[in-house]
């Protein structure tokens, strides 16, 4: 097939996007999977040591957290992150990540402007949408309790 | 349940909801604050409508350990609070049931600006 440069380039353009997303995409799935995986073994070990369901799932949470923020720390989690993109973001080492790398980023503001309020650049959206929901949930749930439906 | 299935189901569906979040990132250019905020909210609404415990009955971390179960633990935290105390348990339920991962992230952060001097940016999460 014979192309015009023109042609050639509209061809890599239309191609192009999609090419990433079949990278982009099996990346964030593996990589995200295995997060879940970890969490998994975690609870797990939490379970037989003798921890119920519930503090089991949060010992979980906070294990993960804890191994993130290590990792951000060392700079290495965004290494990790340039393959997995979705996948290091969605899990709750995402979560983390997004609230200790502000802290160590803008630490040179001080520890009051730069480590205190950048903390919530990510973390704080994130809180203040699901609080809101989770409030508006309440009170329909209330209200609907009330007159009787559930 | 069978010993590595709960692994096998908490790898995919932990897998295809990160799966999702790339598409959306790929397809519609979505920043990923933009994309935390959508997946607490929507792990609250599939929470509230019934869904999202089941899901968590067998895919345990899979469904957990994405944002959607930050999501899903708020609500959860609500409706027990809810029917337990009330209308107050709208305003107490949730930060109740997430205190653990919430003060964690955030004494992590404080942590880590005192020990590390160095670590990943931030730039790419803005926006």
């Amino acid at each position: 097939m014979k192309l015009t440069k023109n042609e050639y380039g509209r061809l890599a353009k239309l191609r192009s996007p999609n090419s990433k997303i079949y990278r982009n995409v099996p990346m964030a799935f593996l990589v995200g999977g295995l997060i879940c995986v970890v969490g998994q073994v975690l609870t797990e070990l939490y379970k037989a040591a003798g921890a119920e369901e519930e503090l089991a799932g949060t010992l979980t949470s906070v294990s993960l957290v804890a191994l993130s923020a290590v990792l951000t720390g060392m700079g290495l989690y965004s290494r990790l992150a340039k393959y997995a993109g979705a996948g290091t973001l969605v899990p709750i080492t995402g979560f983390a990540n997004a609230v200790v790398s502000p802290a160590l980023e803008f630490r040179t503001e001080g520890y009051v402007p730069g480590v205190g309020a950048k903390i919530f650049t990510i973390a704080g959206p994130v809180i203040v949408y699901g609080l809101a929901a989770s409030a508006v949930y309440g009170v329909i749930l209330f209200i609907a309790q009330m007159s009787g439906a559930v | 349940m069978d010993d590595y299935l709960v692994y096998l189901w908490a790898f995919l569906a932990g897998g295809a909801l990160c799966a999702i979040g790339q598409l959306l990132i790929d397809l519609t250019s979505m920043t990923p604050a933009r994309i935390l905020v959508t997946y607490v909210v929507s792990g609250v609404l599939l929470g509230a409508v019934g869904v999202y415990e089941p899901f968590a009955e067998f895919a345990g971390a899979g469904a957990t350990v994405p944002l959607t179960g930050f999501g899903h633990a708020l609500a959860k935290g609500v409706r027990e609070a809810v029917e337990r105390d009330g209308l107050i348990g709208c305003l107490t339920g949730g930060l109740e049931a997430c205190a653990g991962g919430i003060t964690a992230a955030v004494l992590s952060g404080l942590l880590a600006a005192l020990i590390f001097t160095r670590g990943d940016k931030t730039a790419k999460l803005t926006g």
